[in-house]
């Protein structure tokens, strides 16, 4: 009806703007749906954990008696499962840091080798880093049970570090190499002429500057060992020896355990990561841009 | 000490980008190879003690051709090769293409779209042990969240997912998108803000809008990224343990199991490691060519691993 007023320009702005309100609510509505299909299974978590025993099944959308108790039973240790269940989340941090430092030491000190000192075979050990990482983990289990027994190591959390190892060192070497050329050479060669020997040019110099790629990929080993499974379910046998994985899953041996306390210790289980991933967010995507990260 | 540099020094061949650096660079070559030695000695340790040893066990393992032929004959066996193949072709195509379209959803400039972005990476961020038991526990009764949901606003009884070898299947596959749906989407979004926007204007001058510019500008800048991406999940995916292992632990009647999480049963739980290491090498000769497909890929266009 303005149309007749101001001739053809304004009903073509005005059908812009429906126009963008239109995609601006359609956009609206598949956030949404993205919204639930990203929490329905997190929120089933929540409900189960906040059940009493004989609500967990009874088929309402949101528990009838909801309550904290099955946290305070966590917190208590006041089931069996969980007998020791500080102690081993004690062993997942332990298991986790030590996968983080040994990660970051083996594979800087493996990029600097590779990337800075101009090792002619310096290819072979990338292409072998390569390999490793694209062979699927579980493939390689069976083996690892096996020589993990012959190296004395059954029933050892340093086994469960030694695989944890294995498998992020080489997404650090990448990482690190990718990231190291932003670092001129003119530094080394510069530290060189100063007297500086390759250590202390690599502790002086590379570690510094490293500093984002290092958080990056301390971060992603840190994460991968915390929420790694198959391992830590075959190379770690006693309660006093488990991480939190590992004791979570006994819960499944049987249909009657109480799967609201189940819930309540996934819950803490997975607070470390959340809180992890969203305070070193940036850095973690600054990972990705420098190259992929193994799920 | 100058004496073994020397010796090293001059043993080596130099190459044309050598003969660059400036000359107090010789001099010092023969303790960088000693210092790059040692440098390397704590991976190199890692890596012949745990995947030379375990590669080597495990062929050593799975060597006996009598194992493959207990292996085909056991029709548990040939369900499993079908359901790890349809779950790589299917979940891992799907997953990728949802990626690759919600990518371009998550680069839109918005507030809202940033907080759902945070939001939507919690499923890869947890623990898959913690998201998979949930899944499980969704399905597994008529009393799951997921039935309880149908019932809510359908009034009726939703179906018993885990009865049908089918529906089961189809329950892991969904779950394994879900789970790493973000983590991909999140690989094509840094490989979609890498491309210059000045494409797109040219583009956009040359009159291409909308789909067009999906089709004939994004998806070709990101065929490369898309393949080797493609392929690198296809290989982790072949070997997937946890989405099974959790979410339908195989059920119904162990018919919806795959590679990995069979091979697990047949070494751990009815005690035959020689069999279940088999069962992962029967997945070989699919492995290798994809191995070296994706290498050759990747070297040729350049693409980040």
């Amino acid at each position: 009806m303005s149309a007749t007023t101001a001739g053809g320009r304004l009903p073509s702005r005005r059908h812009y703007r429906v126009r963008r309100y239109l995609v601006e609510a359609l956009c609206m509505v598949f956030g949404l749906v993205l919204l639930v299909w990203s929490l329905l299974p997190i929120y089933n978590i929540i409900i189960v954990a906040l059940s009493s025993h004989d609500d967990v099944f009874s088929g309402t959308v949101w528990p009838e008696h909801p309550s904290l108790h099955s946290f305070v039973i966590v917190f208590t240790e006041g089931f069996w499962y969980l007998d020791n269940f500080w102690h081993q989340f004690g062993n997942s941090f332990f298991v986790g840091f030590m996968t983080m430092f040994l990660t970051l030491f083996v594979g800087s000190l493996a990029s600097f080798a590779i990337g800075r000192l101009h090792l002619r075979q310096g290819w072979l050990l990338s292409n072998a880093a390569l390999m490793t990482y694209v062979i699927p983990a579980s493939f390689l289990a069976i083996p690892f049970y096996r020589i993990m027994q012959i190296y004395g190591l059954s029933n050892n959390l340093w086994s469960v570090i030694a695989a944890m190892v294995t498998f992020a060192t080489p997404y650090a070497i990448f990482i690190f190499s990718q990231y190291g050329k932003t670092i001129p050479m003119e530094l080394d060669e510069s530290a060189r002429i100063d007297g500086a020997n390759p250590l202390q040019i690599y502790i002086r110099i590379y570690l510094p500057l490293m500093a984002p790629a290092l958080v990056a990929v301390g971060t992603y080993a840190l994460l991968l060992a915390w929420n790694e499974y198959l391992y830590q379910f075959l190379l770690l046998s006693t309660p006093r020896s488990m991480t939190v994985a590992v004791a979570l899953a006994q819960f499944l041996n049987s249909d009657e355990s109480p799967w609201n306390y189940m819930m309540a210790t996934a819950i803490i289980y997975a607070l470390p990561p959340m809180i992890l991933y969203y305070g070193f967010r940036r850095y973690m995507a600054a990972g990705l841009t420098m190259g992929g990260v193994k799920g | 000490m100058s004496s073994t540099q020397h010796a090293v020094g001059f043993g080596r061949p130099m190459s044309v980008s050598q003969s660059r650096r400036p000359p107090w660079r010789f001099r010092l070559q023969g303790s960088d190879t000693t210092w790059a030695i040692a440098f390397l000695v704590p991976y190199i340790a890692v890596f012949a003690a745990f995947v030379v040893y375990p590669v080597i066990f495990g062929l050593w393992m799975g060597s006996n051709p009598s194992l493959y032929g207990v292996l085909f004959s056991d029709p548990k066996y040939v369900t499993t090769a079908i359901n790890t193949l349809l779950f790589v072709v299917v979940g891992v195509n799907v997953k990728m293409f949802l990626a690759f379209l919600l990518s371009g959803f998550f680069v839109i400039r918005s507030w809202w779209i940033r907080a759902l972005l945070a939001i939507f990476l919690i499923p890869w961020v947890l623990p898959a042990m913690v998201v998979f038991t949930s899944i499980h526990f969704m399905l597994v009764t008529q009393w799951g969240l997921l039935d309880s949901l149908i019932r809510a606003i359908t009034g009726h009884d939703g179906p018993l997912f885990l009865v049908h070898q089918s529906v089961a299947m189809g329950a892991n596959i969904v779950s394994y998108i879900w789970k790493w749906l973000p983590f991909w989407t999140l690989v094509f979004i840094a490989a979609r803000m890498a491309i210059p926007q000045d494409i797109y204007e040219a583009a956009a001058i040359d009159g291409a809008t909308g789909m067009k510019l999906l089709i004939y500008v994004t998806f070709p800048l990101l065929a490369n990224v898309y393949l080797v991406c493609t392929l690198l999940s296809t290989i982790w995916t072949l070997g997937d343990f946890p989405t099974v292992y959790f979410v339908t632990t195989g059920a119904p009647d162990m018919s919806t199991n795959v590679l990995a999480s069979y091979g697990f049963h047949e070494a751990f739980d009815f005690g035959y490691p020689d069999l279940g290491v088999a069962a992962m090498m029967s997945a070989l000769p699919i492995l290798i060519p994809l191995v070296i497909w994706l290498m050759r890929r990747a070297r040729a266009t350049g693409v980040q691993l």
